[in-house]
């Protein structure tokens, strides 16, 4: 019988909730998400649950569907830096030599310019769209994976099982994804939650900045955007969508935490 | 060659490379991407003789290897060209921003610097007790948190419902120091407790390490007071490590202030970055990209530096 935390517990619980609402969106909002239905800033009440927006709009209704673009965009981008990332790493690791001194270098000269100013400076001449968004964001954050999967790789490489496959004859693809993959998977896993929340809060930044998700429609992030100026009038309404961002952010925290203590208190300790 | 003079060198160059290296990258990402400016700064209605006399006016007829080298040139020169949108001259806009955000930077960092030393400290102190359980948990929590949050929630209950600080950070070049310290009151604590929390935990993990070391139970063993354990053996060996530790908070915080002069309206080099990637002025974007990057590569530098001079082990050659 496994026991869950309650750190944990809380974690999947909120988690769970928000990808929920994400799923199933257009069945669970009260309001459709661009239609305007009240006055400006309305506060909380029984036909708004929170209140309305700076035109008018039903704030749950966009939290529920901005939850939706938000979730979808940041699954999206770890989808990507993960596969690309550790596939590169193991590759980098596997083969070795120039070609991992090259692959090395060029992470090391990516990961020298700020995050956000370098998606910031090709956000200036590209169309902002969600598939342009959900690549820049994935390949800048896969320079993060790749360093985690080389490093695990290169250690994984030298050990017996990998060296008998070789013996044995085996190419680079099954030592790649039969040999290392199965075994670097649990490291891998627990990173994956932190990528997600640095996705999360990296969409929701560029779209507060105005360059990530445009309107009408938009994530957490765009929202904070479209309600700050309520705030100097002491509507709160622009805390609703970053209180949300927070929330997920901080469960996926306990749950990967939890993930990770759990993987490595199964060989016993990290080492 | 003394060796820590040329380990320094070494970094330099290093350093000098790795800046010519992204200012490539940088000049490349706005210039090889399929993105064309002037149709993006004319619109889709654009005619065909508009489109080409403005690539013509910014030298897109020249090949991109020409253009780079003029550009880098350029900017050698403290010369960064002029913004497509106003046609002012970049420098000239740049140096007051630039000067803003550097003061919002060092009023954050003389906050927060001596602050997360001191609770890491604190922390070492009463390990695996409530202190620093208190800090880890707050640690966890201020990594999820987006910046944006922690200054909207600043400026509704502290700048709105208690009236304590400005809401907005106007600043002018005729404000007294105590004016413009008033002004830039909340960012500040924003971006405090932006890098607090990380700062304090990497002192933390650096002074644990350098306490479990075996030196300093050999000095124990010894018979020095623990004072003397101090002085002479953990704190020369931990320098490097907390210096290295600042410094790479301070190359988080020049690009954390890019969202919080948005959120606070601040005159600084931040607003103007986003202002121009919405505008799609490419020579600013160039320009501010660049000398975010200059900042980011230097301070990583120091750090590298730093912690190579403060190293006891190298300073006597065998």
């Amino acid at each position: 019988m496994m026991r869950i935390p309650p750190a944990a517990m809380i974690g999947l619980f909120f988690t769970g909730l928000y990808f929920f609402m994400a799923i199933f969106a257009p069945l669970i909002s009260p309001y459709p998400m661009t239609e305007i239905v009240g006055d400006v800033w309305e506060p909380a009440s029984s036909e708004h649950w929170l209140g309305t927006d700076n035109i008018g709009r039903d704030l749950l209704s966009r939290m529920i569907y901005g939850g939706r673009t938000t979730i979808f965009i940041a699954t999206a981008a770890t989808i990507l830096s993960f596969s690309l990332g550790s596939i590169l790493g193991f590759t980098a690791a596997v083969v070795g030599g120039w070609v991992d001194q090259a692959m090395s270098r060029f992470v090391d000269l990516i990961m020298s310019i700020p995050t956000l100013i370098f998606a910031l400076v090709v956000l200036s001449v590209m169309p902002v769209t969600l598939l342009i968004l959900i690549l820049v964001m994935g390949l800048l954050d896969s320079t993060r994976v790749y360093r985690l999967a080389r490093a695990v790789a290169v250690d994984i490489n030298v050990m017996d099982f990998v060296e008998a496959a070789k013996l044995r004859g085996e190419g680079r693809r099954w030592i790649i994804f039969r040999e290392i993959l199965p075994n670097a998977l649990s490291p891998l896993v627990a990173e994956m939650g932190l990528r997600f929340i640095f996705a999360v809060l990296f969409v929701s930044t560029l779209s507060f900045l105005g360059l990530g998700v445009q309107p009408p429609n938009a994530d957490w992030g765009g929202i904070v955007k479209e309600n700050k100026d309520g705030i100097v009038y002491g509507i709160p309404a622009a805390l609703v969508p970053a209180v949300a961002i927070a929330t997920l952010a901080i469960s996926v925290n306990l749950v990967a935490d939890w993930v990770l203590n759990r993987t490595t208190s199964l060989k016993g300790g990290r080492g | 060659m003394h060796p820590v003079l040329k380990l320094v060198a070494q970094r330099l160059a290093l350093s000098t490379l790795l800046l010519l290296a992204a200012s490539v990258l940088i000049f490349a990402g706005t210039t090889i991407l399929p993105g064309d400016v002037a149709q993006n700064i004319l619109g889709q209605s654009a005619t065909p003789e508009s489109l080409a006399n403005l690539r013509k006016e910014l030298g897109m007829d020249q090949p991109a290897t020409t253009r780079y080298f003029n550009w880098l040139f350029g900017a050698l020169q403290g010369d960064l060209g002029t913004a497509l949108t106003n046609g002012r001259d970049i420098v000239e806009s740049l140096s007051g921003r630039l000067k803003n955000t550097l003061f919002l930077a060092f009023w954050a960092a003389v906050v927060a610097v001596p602050l997360a030393i001191f609770l890491g400290l604190l922390a070492v102190r009463y390990r695996e007790r409530w202190p620093d359980k208190l800090i880890s948990a707050v640690t966890l929590a201020s990594i999820s948190v987006p910046e944006f949050l922690i200054g909207y929630v600043l400026m509704y209950y502290v700048g709105v419902k208690l009236g304590w600080a400005p809401t907005v950070s106007t600043i002018y070049d005729s404000m007294s120091l105590g004016e413009k310290l008033n002004a830039i009151a909340l960012p500040v604590t924003v971006l405090t407790m932006v890098v607090l929390a990380h700062m304090m935990r990497m002192t933390r993990a650096a002074i644990l390490n350098v306490m479990q070391s075996a030196y300093i139970e050999t000095a124990e063993l010894k018979g020095l007071t623990s004072f003397q354990v101090i002085a002479r053996h953990a704190f020369p060996n931990a320098i490097a490590p907390v210096v290295n530790v600042v410094m790479l908070n301070l190359a988080y915080l020049v690009v954390g202030v890019v969202v919080v002069e948005v959120v606070f309206v601040y005159p600084g080099m931040g607003q103007y970055l986003v202002d121009h990637v919405a505008k799609r002025d490419v020579p600013v974007v160039q320009a501010c990209g660049l000398i975010f990057a200059a900042v980011y590569i230097g301070l990583n530098m120091v750090a590298d530096i730093v912690s190579i001079l403060a190293n006891p082990r190298l300073r006597h050659p065998k």
